[in-house]
């Protein structure tokens, strides 16, 4: 084992810094800001409203819909080109998939509920980040939920399992003089607060299934401090002020 | 041996647990699983006896029959009109419903009502599907001249209303407007300029304070100084 | 979505607004916040009111245009996300963030606000270029200033990022203590006219109620760098005249809360 110390100081299982809170966006129905060390989502909810194009409609239930998008000045690197591309649309598909079972818009027939997420700054971790800032905008704006959703992503970085990666904890054969032949694997996770079933699951990298296993429990408890972020934010709007 | 987890008026969020065992009943938006009661939605607890339900801070407009709303006409057609409610669910105010009088088969509908104006309106018929039918024919529903519209998240209306209309009661005298409250959250204010924009800034206070005590004196207060 | 169109124009006949605002008076607070983003070289949030736009920078180093060997260049992008308002939908810039873009980008190619010659590194060879691309986050109206703003606060908090001396390329993750060479900050104040009247900073409503609104860029010295009509109303030549004085006389007083942006 040779990533003793993680390059930030954190233990483990510790999260970065986090900083959320809601009703961020005026013009939506529900909004909400959440931080994760560097790693910043913006969402906003719009809706239930009428559905364009007409066809998608369902006469059963309201449909949730969500898009992800980087700002053009949010990757660490060069300018990202504004506008949709094949792993926004992924990540927008899996975080609709990771809210949809605790949404329940069966009461809003041919409808749809728009999750908008915007990202003014990265450093790994951005689908949880979204999808925990989505799950705050939707319960800001309202919408029947049987449950909140949390998410954050964990990992191995050179054999070390740990909560909540960063940018160069996921490339940390780069920058760990130490790690040069390290294995890295990097698993984002969304969690169902009361039931602890997972909605979003996916993985980059290699590990094995008993490391997979003991990585998923790690995940469990980091997720538990991400809900508590999330449920303080919900709530401290509604705080009676001293007066 | 049941056991609530809640007091009156507590924030709740979704999924949160309100009460255990089989003695507590779900109110509206809650639901049970097992010998547990949840809340739905963002929200204030209320308990009242043995039912627990949950009082939304914000939320989607859902169309009742006998619900007063304001509406726009979006479109003219042969039998009507349609007309936006504010809502993902637009509604048919068909010719018959719109006045007492008789309109003649080639009457120019646009004359009584054109596009882009607002009504105030009965809610006669929802189905499931949310297809809306709307009237004017009952006193006080009627095309919307002069004043000004503004729009608030539609659970904020009965505090905005306010108990046997004591809030907006005291809006109405304190600035001498009239105002109309449509259970969609649209709320037409007519009166002096300097009393409309009085009038809007307290409901946009009662709608962003709406979870607190104390709050009819401090609108009192705002309308008292504030202007 | 509500506009009030008519109740609108009667007032401002009445010389009155739905807010009682005066026709110059801009809506509260007026805040800009820098460096909200550590990926973006340099960066900026404005609030006018209720409507929220932000401004971000990233520099490249290119191969500078045939026709001006020994200068860098710049380029403003706008988008109007669907995030903002529900009247924008995902997909390519419309019309409207075109416009928001082009006129920002005039207003501050036109002054020679950055010295594009200054951002030459090797004429004919490599040079800066800079990009700001703008965001909506809430639009509640007059994004037209609040955007010019929010792009004049990022250049302004920019730092140049370390180039690797031996390879050439950008370490975007370290960056110099070394600003852009912004030389000048034309400020843009947009007029709206509604039935007759020149009024500034309109909410929503106002401006779907306007007949025509003209952008103005100016300088500290009242010299103009873009001006931009729009709106499918007329002007006439007595008006733009009293909206120029008008611009400058604000201007001056957003370049107030624009100075006070601290840079480190």
């Amino acid at each position: 084992m040779v990533y003793k110390q993680r390059l930030d100081g954190r233990k483990g299982d510790e999260l970065r810094p986090m900083e959320a809170k809601t009703k961020v966006i005026p013009n939506a129905q529900g909004s909400a800001s959440f931080k994760i060390g560097k790693t910043w989502a913006i969402a906003a909810v719009y809706g239930p409203r009428e559905i364009y194009p007409k066809f998608l409609a369902n006469p059963k239930r309201g449909i949730l819909r969500c898009y992800y998008n980087m700002m053009p000045f949010s990757g660490s690197g060069e300018r990202i080109r504004p506008g949709s591309n094949r792993r926004s649309q992924e990540i927008a598909m899996v975080m609709t998939k990771a809210l949809e079972p605790v949404v329940d818009l069966s009461q809003y027939p041919n409808s749809v509920v728009d999750v908008f997420v915007e990202l003014p700054q990265t450093d790994a971790g951005t689908r949880c980040a979204a999808i925990s800032a989505a799950a705050m905008a939707l319960a800001d704006a309202g919408i029947p939920m049987k449950d909140l959703v949390s998410s954050v992503a964990v990992g191995m970085a050179d054999d070390k399992i740990i909560a909540d990666l960063t940018y160069k904890e996921e490339h940390i054969y780069e920058f760990n003089p130490e790690s040069l032949n390290a294995v890295v694997s990097d698993i984002p996770l969304a969690m169902i607060h009361n039931t602890k079933e997972l909605t979003l699951l996916q993985m980059d990298g290699e590990i094995t299934k008993e490391d997979l296993l003991k990585a998923l429990e790690l995940g469990q408890k980091a997720i538990e401090k991400v809900y508590a972020v999330q449920v303080k934010a919900l709530k401290e709007n509604f705080i009676e002020e001293s007066k | 041996m049941s056991e609530i987890l809640i007091e009156e008026r507590k924030i709740v969020v979704p999924g949160e647990v309100l009460a255990i065992g089989l003695d507590y009943v779900p109110g509206e938006n809650t639901y049970r699983e097992e010998d547990k009661i949840f809340s739905k939605v963002l929200g204030l607890a209320a308990v009242s006896g043995r039912v627990i339900k949950i009082t939304p801070l914000a939320g989607p407009y859902m169309p009742k029959v006998g619900d007063k709303i304001i509406g726009r006409i979006t479109d003219i057609a042969f039998s009507g009109w349609r007309v936006d409610t504010n809502t993902a669910y637009s509604a048919m105010l068909n010719v018959k419903d719109a006045t007492t009088r008789f309109i003649k088969k080639e009457e120019d509908l646009s004359k009584i009502l054109a596009i882009d104006d607002y009504i105030i309106v009965d809610i006669i018929n929802v189905t499931s599907q949310r297809l809306i039918d709307v009237s004017m024919r009952e006193l006080g529903l009627k095309k919307i001249q002069g004043g000004r519209i503004i729009e608030i998240n539609s659970q904020k209306v009965p505090r905005v209303i306010g108990k046997k209309a004591s809030m907006i009661t005291l809006i109405k005298e304190k600035t001498g407007c009239e105002i109309t409250v449509g259970q969609n959250g649209l709320i037409w204010i007519l009166g002096s300029p300097e009393g409309e924009a009085a009038a809007e800034r307290a409901i946009k206070m009662i709608e962003e304070k709406s979870h607190l005590s104390g709050l009819t004196e401090q609108v009192e207060a705002f309308l008292r100084g504030g202007r | 979505m509500i506009t009030n169109t008519k109740t609108v124009k009667e007032l401002v006949l009445q010389n009155k607004r739905l807010d009682m605002r005066t026709f110059t008076e801009y809506r509260q607070p007026i805040e800009i916040e820098t460096n909200i983003s550590w990926t973006a070289e340099g960066s900026a949030k404005v609030t006018i009111g209720k409507t929220v736009v932000m401004a971000g920078v990233k520099l490249s180093l290119e191969k500078p245009y045939n026709d001006t060997p020994d200068e860098g260049g710049i380029m403003i992008n706008a988008e109007l996300l669907p995030l903002s308002s529900s009247e924008y939908e995902p997909g390519p810039p419309g019309i409207k963030a075109v416009e928001l873009a082009r006129v920002t980008d005039r207003g501050i190619r036109e002054a020679k606000a950055i010295d594009l010659k200054a951002l030459c590194i090797e004429p004919g060879e490599k040079a800066w270029f800079v990009t700001v691309d703008i965001i909506s986050i809430n639009d509640a109206g007059n994004l037209f200033d609040v955007a010019n703003l929010a792009t004049l606060a990022a250049l302004k908090a920019a730092k140049f990022p370390v180039v690797n001396q031996e390879t050439g390329s950008i370490d975007y993750k370290q960056k110099t203590g070394r600003s852009l060479p912004l030389t000048k900050e034309p400020i843009s104040v947009t007029v709206y006219k509604i039935k007759g009247k020149l009024l500034l900073d309109p909410t929503m409503e106002e401006e779907k109620s306007a007949e025509a609104r003209l952008t103005v860029s100016i300088d500290k010295k009242g010299t103009i760098s873009a001006l931009q009509k729009g709106g499918e109303g007329t002007l006439t030549i007595a008006e733009v005249g009293t909206i120029i004085d008008l611009t400058h006389e604000k201007a001056e007083e957003l370049r107030v809360v624009l100075e006070r942006v601290v840079v480190s």
